[in-house]
C-alpha cells in the first residue's frame, strides 16, 4: 500500500489480510493454519485419459472437473464470465454428473 | 475497441464515511471501521467516483492532466482492495450473522442491592412514569439479602473469566450498604479461593457518603461513578428529595470528602441531560473544576418522548454542538499530553482506534447482566426485575435458550433501517433500554437520535484523526492497556 496509510488497527489488519499471497504446496508453512485444496490431494479424476486414450470410460466425465478446477481451486479454469456476461451458464447444470451436457458454449454478445 | 453492447467493468463508491482533520482526508470504512488515511491521488480518485462510477479508463481519462496513470492504477487497486471502491455490477457481500459462540465469559455483573431511593428524580427510569418494574408494589424484595449476593458471587465467579468485575447499583446503593460490604469480602476470599481476580465499582448519588463508608471505598479501591447533573440550580431541578427538596447542598460537601480521601481510582461523575438542562460545557467546567471530578460522562435522559423534559431534535442539535466544544477542548489538550476528563469522547476513540464493529449496541446480555434483589438474572441492570427481560437467575444459572433467543433477535443484521448507516460500527442500534421506552420493544433500533450519533461520531473520527497526526502516542495507550490487560491473563 503506497497511497492508503494505515490509521487504526483494523486498518492494519485489512492491509494484511489483502496483502497475503497464495500458498503453494510445496512453500514452508505460513504462519497461520493453511488447508491446501485442490485435484493433487482430493483425487479428482483430473484431465485425464480412460484405458483406451479417450474419455468415455472415465468414472466422472471430464466436463465435471470444470467445477473443481474453477470453483475451489486457485488454479482457474477457462470457463465463461459469470460477472458480467453469462451469469446464468450454469443455471441448468445443477448437478455435473448428471446435467453436464446442458453446459453451453457461449459467444460474445 | 469495444463492440457495441458490451458491458464495461464499472467502478462506484462502497460504503464508508469521509472527514477530514489535521489537513488530511480519511477514510473510516463500513463495515470493518477500518481508518485510512488518503494521499492525493487516492483522494482525487475518490472525488472523481463520487461524480459518478465510471470505468477505470474514464477515470484515468478524467485525472490524466494531474496524476500518471500507474499511480491512479495503483490507488484504484488498493482502494479496492480494503472495499471502499468496487464493480458496480457486482453485488456488495453481505455481512454474515455471526452469532456470538456461547457460554461467552460474563465480564461484569451489576448488582441491584436495593431497587430502593431515598432521592426522587423525577426524571428517574426506575421510578417515573416510563418505568418496567412496579418497584414499590410488585413482587421484588426493596433490599438484596445477603444469601442473594453471596450467591450472586459464586455466579458470576462461575461464568466469569480470569478478571471479573462488579458493580454495585440500585435504587441508591448505599441504602443497603451492609450487604455491599459484606459482598466484598466474601468476593474477595471466593475469588481468592477458585484463582481468579474481581474488581469492584458503584454508582451512587453521593447523599449517603458518610466518612466510614467513604474510607471503606478508598481502602477496599472500589471504583466510584456519581450521578450528578452539574451545578446547584440544574441539579436541583430533577435531582430532588421525597419532599421535593434539592440534593445540591447535601451532596456536594460529601463529594468533596470522598474526592479528598479517596485516591485509589479516578472518581467520575455522570450526568444527566435533559432539555432544561443543556449546558454540558458549564456543568463540565463545574463538576472537574470546582467539585474535582477527574472524569464526567453525560447521557441524554431516557424517556418517552411526550415528557415534557425529553430532549428534542433540536435539542440533540444543540447538545451536539456543545459535546463538539468539548470534545475540541479535549483534543487541544490530548495533543500536547495534558488529562481531560470528557468520559464520553475517550471511550469512542478507543472504540474508533481498536477498530470495533459491532453486532450489538453493548454487552448486554452477553459479557454483562444484572442482578435484580431477588437474585432474577435480567439482559442489564436497567431491566433487572423485569420477567419479559430475565436470562435466567443466579441461583440456576444462565437460560442458554433465553441467551440465544435474544442474541438471535437483537443482532445487528436484523436491524434493517441501520443497514444504510455507516455510523452502525459503532452505534448499533444504540441502548434496548432507550428503544423500549421509546418503541415498546428492545428489538428496534433508536431512530430519534440517529443524526446526532452520526455527529457526533464524525467528531470523534475528526478528533481521532488529529491525534494520530499530532499525538499518535495518546492513541498507542489504548494498546498498551490492553496489552497490560491481557499480560494478567
Amino acid at each position: 500500500m503506497t497511497h492508503l496509510k494505515a490509521v487504526n488497527r483494523k486498518a492494519a489488519r485489512v492491509i494484511d489480510e489483502v496483502q497475503r499471497d497464495v500458498v503453494a504446496l510445496q512453500q514452508p508453512p505460513p504462519a497461520r493454519p493453511h488447508f491446501p485444496l485442490g485435484c493433487s490431494l482430493a483425487f479428482s479424476p483430473g484431465w485425464e485419459a480412460d484405458s483406451t486414450g479417450g474419455t468415455a470410460g472415465l468414472c466422472q466425465p471430464v466436463e465435471r472437473d470444470i467445477f473443481d478446477c474453477h470453483l475451489g481451486c486457485f488454479w482457474p479454469a477457462h470457463v465463461p464470465d459469470q460477472l458480467n456476461h453469462a451469469p446464468s451458464w450454469t443455471a441448468k447444470c445443477a448437478a455435473a454428473q448428471k446435467d453436464w451436457r446442458k453446459l453451453d458454449l457461449v459467444f460474445p454478445g | 475497441m469495444r463492440t457495441e453492447g458490451t458491458r464495461v467493468i464499472v467502478l462506484g463508491l462502497r460504503e464508508f464515511h469521509q472527514f477530514h482533520a489535521a489537513g488530511r482526508q480519511f477514510l473510516y470504512l463500513v463495515p470493518s471501521a477500518a481508518v485510512f488515511e488518503l494521499d492525493l491521488v487516492a483522494e482525487a480518485v475518490i472525488r472523481v467516483l463520487s461524480e459518478a462510477p465510471r470505468s477505470e479508463d474514464a477515470v484515468l481519462e478524467a485525472l490524466a492532466d494531474r496524476f500518471p496513470p500507474p499511480a491512479v492504477r495503483s490507488v484504484i487497486s488498493e482502494l479496492r482492495d480494503v472495499r471502499a471502491i468496487g464493480h458496480q455490477q457486482q453485488a456488495e457481500l453481505k455481512e454474515p450473522k455471526f452469532l456470538p459462540m456461547v457460554p461467552f465469559p460474563l465480564s461484569t455483573m451489576v448488582l441491584n442491592v436495593t431497587n430502593q431511593c431515598n432521592l426522587a428524580c423525577t426524571y428517574c427510569y426506575e421510578y417515573g412514569e416510563d418505568k418496567i418494574v412496579d418497584t414499590e408494589n410488585g413482587k421484588q424484595s426493596k433490599f438484596m439479602s445477603e444469601a442473594t449476593a453471596r450467591q450472586s458471587v459464586e455466579f458470576l465467579l462461575k461464568e466469569s473469566g480470569q478478571i471479573a468485575h462488579m458493580t454495585f447499583f440500585g435504587g441508591e446503593t448505599l441504602l443497603n450498604f451492609p450487604v455491599l460490604k459484606s459482598t466484598v469480602a466474601y468476593a474477595r476470599q471466593r475469588a481468592a479461593e477458585v484463582g481468579k481476580t474481581v474488581d469492584f465499582s458503584l454508582t451512587t448519588n453521593a447523599t449517603l457518603l458518610q466518612p466510614e463508608i467513604i474510607d471503606f471505598l478508598a481502602d477496599n479501591e472500589i471504583g466510584v461513578t456519581i450521578s450528578m447533573d452539574g451545578p446547584r440550580e440544574l441539579q436541583n431541578k430533577f435531582r430532588v428529595f421525597h419532599n421535593g427538596a434539592g440534593s445540591y447542598d447535601i451532596v456536594a460537601p460529601k463529594i468533596k470528602a470522598l474526592l479528598q480521601r479517596h485516591r485509589s481510582r479516578p472518581i467520575g461523575a455522570r450526568v444527566t441531560l435533559t432539555s432544561d438542562t443543556i449546558d454540558v460545557t458549564r456543568i463540565y467546567r463545574h463538576l472537574t473544576e470546582e467539585l474535582g471530578f477527574w472524569e464526567v460522562g453525560f447521557a441524554p435522559v431516557t424517556t418517552s418522548p411526550d415528557q415534557k423534559y425529553a430532549i428534542s431534535d433540536r435539542g440533540f442539535d444543540r447538545m451536539l454542538g456543545q459535546f463538539n466544544e468539548l470534545a475540541h477542548e479535549f483534543q487541544e489538550q490530548v495533543a500536547v499530553n495534558k488529562h481531560h476528563g470528557f468520559s464520553n469522547i475517550k471511550d469512542t476513540l478507543e472504540e474508533i482506534h481498536k477498530g470495533v464493529s459491532k453486532a450489538y449496541p453493548c454487552g448486554a446480555g452477553l459479557g454483562l447482566m444484572g442482578v435484580s434483589t431477588d437474585g432474577d438474572v435480567a439482559v442489564c441492570h436497567r431491566f433487572a426485575g423485569s420477567d419479559h427481560h430475565k436470562l435466567g437467575t443466579v441461583k440456576d444459572g444462565i437460560d442458554r435458550t433465553a441467551q440465544q433467543e435474544f442474541l438471535e433477535q437483537h443482532h445487528i443484521n436484523d436491524k434493517t433501517d441501520c443497514h444504510t448507516c455507516w455510523a452502525r460500527p459503532i452505534c448499533a442500534g444504540g441502548c434496548y433500554h432507550e428503544a423500549h421506552v421509546r418503541y415498546g420493544t428492545t428489538r428496534r433500533p433508536n431512530l430519534h437520535y440517529c443524526e446526532w450519533i452520526r455527529g457526533w461520531t464524525d467528531t470523534c473520527l475528526q478528533v481521532y484523526g488529529e491525534l494520530a497526526v499530532r499525538n499518535p502516542d495518546f492513541l498507542a495507550r489504548f494498546d498498551r492497556d490492553e496489552a497490560k490487560a491481557e499480560a494478567v491473563l
